[in-house]
């Protein structure tokens, strides 16, 4: 075998499985990719039943239901527009009346929002940066201790950190 | 007064940088000995400067000193020394000067240990680590100052995360840091065999050895963050391709690669440009991290607040370093002569099918962390990118990789014998087989893939354990020499097996867990049971109880299986004073079949909780594995040919004339 063959076969084995690669990657994100949407856009045009999204907004003050054994009931809310949401499981701890949060799931044929995860974040002073940016193009007020991304400065003039949503 | 010295440390040590990035590059650019010289006096002196930086501030935190803002905002008079200590290292500005100090403190190592290297090499890898130490000192210096202070002084500070008051995670920032920075040796190394214009195979011996410390920092690190997470976060999983793991994973990826490929450049003086290339996009991934982690464009679990104009700072660091030295590699690449030819089928064939499928897998993670921000920046909607993704995409590629493994340290340099190496993998074939036929049989429901999956991981142990009894004659030999082959094995065959083997045990824990995980959940009044696995869980009911800095509720689960009584869970719910912040904290019984893993959530009306609980089948052989790769690293690395060799070699080669 050539010098010249012998690379050829190297050059065409690294093109190959970068192709395959690239096939399995622009598949997967055909596929697999789930959108980000607000209770507005929902109320405008809704996902298919069954299509997986991730719904975000904030908790709708007193509308978190317990008491149907591990099942939660809330309402995601971007003050606009409001989608119930349905969660078997442990809420996260910042899960509060009025904070932000990301729920992903599907959408039922009564209109319910499955969840199978719902997240808040991880620190009490800000909101995901996706709820905040939602709530932000709807002309959204933020509520108390929800500080926008954007609007972020050094931690000292923010709000101060533990004492939101309380 | 301590706070303002380590501010003028700072200060001084940025200055330094300047010259110990100028003069011995203009020294080595001239041959100036006495201007090269100066890398040496200088590097030290910027690990000391730093060093004293870093001690400056750890003091403020030690003596809770709250008229420096960083200490008020990140500390409290209450937490406990240990976590006082680590939240150094738990902010922004804290963490990007422990960054500096690694990278000091690598770059004073090449000093002191590198007095073989050609003079010229030295002193251009020195001026490299330097100008990255002089960009990350800019950015503390005027975007991140730890050292400024409040006036008034407040009585107490806001206290840090209750989340990152862990003993798992005070270690892991510095475990991975070390690991990205350390990955700046190879970096530089490549920087400098351009300019110079030459790279042979003292060159790869001097990588080697830097990649593979900075390698088992990063595999340790990853798997400290990642076991954290699993225990911490109360959300049952350890992995959940959040961009943030995804930027630590990245350069962990292309340095397993990197190693692999010096490999193949110090014996056999082959894959010079490819290596070359590898190392400075191992550690741009590094940067990249960095930046991800730093600049707060993420949504993560990790992600600090942060300012954005620091965002700015750090891509325009990254740009220039990857730009800069990617433009280098394009320009002088061509002047590196490629080294000894090998058929495809032979050791460095093997080695460059990983070196293949790694950079293949990197780039699909690359995608599906960066596409989601991309697609967001150009206007495209917020999406997001999940597990389902990384599973078609990243899974596929590890397969091949996988089966390949046992066949690469079995087929000899230059031509291998492909019928030879599956010979004497016949009996690792059968025990595979058998593996999976067990695996087939014992799962009643699951993915119909998971026991091939988890065969996979027995085949590169059996791989692995096949190698070292060929290469000692096990089975061909009589026994006294047997005996005495492995007596004589070098201590890095020995390390590429185990860090091998380390792999195969966390493909076995990864597959176990993600295919045959079982999860329930319930609302328990007290004295109601729960079965899971096996395992009845009787929930004994609920008591208060108070920490040092928290107040907690503690759920009593008395764990019996077949009537025999096992353990007491007790998962609780904690409320941090400061900042006030709720956690949870899982109950955990580690059991040789898997973790049982409680949760206890909220109070339901009529006395009952919501109780979430995860058997995730043999989850602990993932860390483990990690652990395994971690020892194999540093018995390879303490191989004294590994460390020996390099230098004489060095001088031998430093006398020939430059290409």
């Amino acid at each position: 075998m050539t010098r010249k063959q012998r690379r050829a076969i190297l050059i065409g084995g690294g093109l190959t499985v970068l192709a395959v690669a690239l096939g399995l990657v622009l598949f997967a994100l055909r596929s697999t990719i789930t959108y980000f949407k607000s209770p507005s856009d929902v109320a405008t045009a809704a996902p298919a039943v069954g299509q997986r999204f991730r719904l975000g907004g904030l908790v709708k003050d007193g509308s978190v239901k317990r008491g149907n054994g591990p099942e939660v009931e809330f309402s995601v809310t971007d003050t606009l527009a409001h989608v119930t949401v349905v969660y078997r499981g442990v809420l996260p701890d910042l899960f509060r009346e009025g904070q932000g949060v990301v729920a992903e799931g599907r959408l039922e044929a009564d209109g319910r929002f499955r969840a199978d995860s719902v997240l808040a974040k991880h620190d009490e002073s800000y909101m995901p940066p996706e709820v905040a940016k939602a709530l932000k193009d709807k002309g959204v007020k933020l509520g108390q201790g929800a500080v926008h991304p954007a609007d972020k400065k050094l931690p000292a003039s923010g709000a101060p950190k533990g004492e939101t949503g309380k | 007064m301590i706070t303002e010295l380590g501010h003028f440390a700072l200060l001084l040590a940025l200055a330094v940088a300047v010259v110990q990035m100028v003069v011995p590059a203009v020294g080595a650019h001239v041959r100036d000995q006495r201007l090269m010289a100066v890398a040496y006096p200088a590097s030290l002196l910027q690990l000391a400067l730093v060093a004293g930086s870093f001690l400056a501030l750890t003091y403020a935190y030690v003596a809770s000193d709250f008229s420096v803002e960083n200490v008020f905002l990140n500390s409290h008079s209450t937490k406990p020394l240990v976590y006082r200590i680590s939240g150094v290292w738990g902010n922004h500005e804290g963490s990007m000067l422990l960054w500096v100090l690694i990278l000091a403190a690598f770059g004073a190592a090449v000093a002191l240990f590198g007095a073989n290297l050609p003079p010229t090499l030295k002193a251009n890898v020195l001026a490299v680590q330097a100008s990255i130490a002089l960009a990350f000192l800019l950015f503390i210096a005027t975007t991140s100052n730890p050292f400024l202070r409040i006036d008034p002084v407040p009585a107490d500070g806001r206290g840090l995360n209750p989340i990152l008051q862990d003993p798992g995670l005070a270690i892991h920032p510095p475990l991975l840091y070390g690991g990205y920075v350390g990955f700046s040796m190879a970096f530089s190394f490549a920087v400098a065999a351009l300019i110079e214009g030459r790279t042979d195979a003292a060159w790869a011996r001097w990588v080697r050895p830097w990649t593979l410390a900075a390698w088992m920092l990063l595999t340790v690190g990853i798997a400290m963050g990642s076991w954290w997470a699993y225990y911490e976060l109360g959300w049952g999983g350890w992995w959940f391709w959040d961009p943030v793991e995804n930027a630590s994973f990245m350069p962990w990826l292309a340095g397993t690669a990197l190693l692999h490929s010096a490999l193949v450049m110090e014996k056999r003086e082959a894959l010079k440009v490819w290596t070359v290339l590898l190392a400075i996009l191992t550690f741009s991934l590094s940067l990249m991290g960095t930046f991800l982690v730093r600049s707060g464009i993420l949504s993560s679990v990790h992600a600090f607040a942060v300012d954005p104009k620091r965002g700015i700072f750090i891509l325009v660091i990254m740009v220039l370093f990857i730009g800069g030295s990617l433009l280098l590699f394009s320009i002088r690449s061509g002047t590196l002569r490629q080294g000894g030819i090998f058929a495809p089928i032979s050791r460095e064939g093997a080695l460059v099918l990983n070196n293949i499928l790694l950079a293949a897998a990197t780039a699909t993670v690359f995608v599906g962390t960066l596409y989601p921000l991309a697609l967001d920046a150009l206007g495209g909607g917020s999406i997001s990118v999940g597990a389902p993704y990384f599973n078609l995409t990243f899974g596929p590629l590890m397969v091949p990789l996988l089966l390949a493994l046992p066949f690469g340290p079995l087929l000899s340099w230059k031509r291998g014998d492909a019928a030879a190496a599956m010979q004497r993998l016949l009996v690792a074939v059968v025990v595979t087989t058998l593996a999976a036929a067990a695996a087939l049989a014992w799962q009643s429901p699951g993915p119909w893939l998971a026991p091939f999956a988890l065969a996979l991981g027995v085949w590169v142990i059996a791989g692995a354990v096949t190698e070292i009894a060929f290469r000692v004659k096990a089975g061909t030999a009589p026994w006294p020499e047997v005996i005495r082959r492995l007596r004589h094995l070098p201590l890095s065959s020995y390390g590429a097996a185990l860090a091998h083997i380390g792999v195969g045990i966390s493909v076995i824990g990864i597959v176990a867990t993600s295919a045959w995980r079982t999860e329930t959940v319930v609302a328990l009044k007290p004295g109601e049971k729960l079965e899971i696995a096996g395992y009845q869980l009787e929930f004994r009911g609920t008591a208060p109880g108070t920490g040092p800095n928290y107040k907690e509720l503690t759920g009593q689960f008395a764990v019996t299986r077949g009537g025999t009584p096992v353990t007491t869970l007790a998962p609780s719910k904690r409320l941090y004073d400061q900042p006030r912040q709720a956690t949870t904290e899982a109950g955990i019984h580690v059991g040789w079949r898997g973790d049982l893993y409680a949760v206890l959530g909220d109070e339901q009306p009529g006395g009952a909780y919501t109780v979430r609980v995860y058997f995730n089948p043999l989850v602990r052989f993932i860390w483990l594995g990690a652990i395994v790769m971690f020892l194999g690293g540093a018995l390879s690395l303490s191989d004294r040919r590994l460390r020996v060799g390099a230098p004489r070699r060095a001088k031998a080669r430093a006398l020939q004339p430059a290409e």
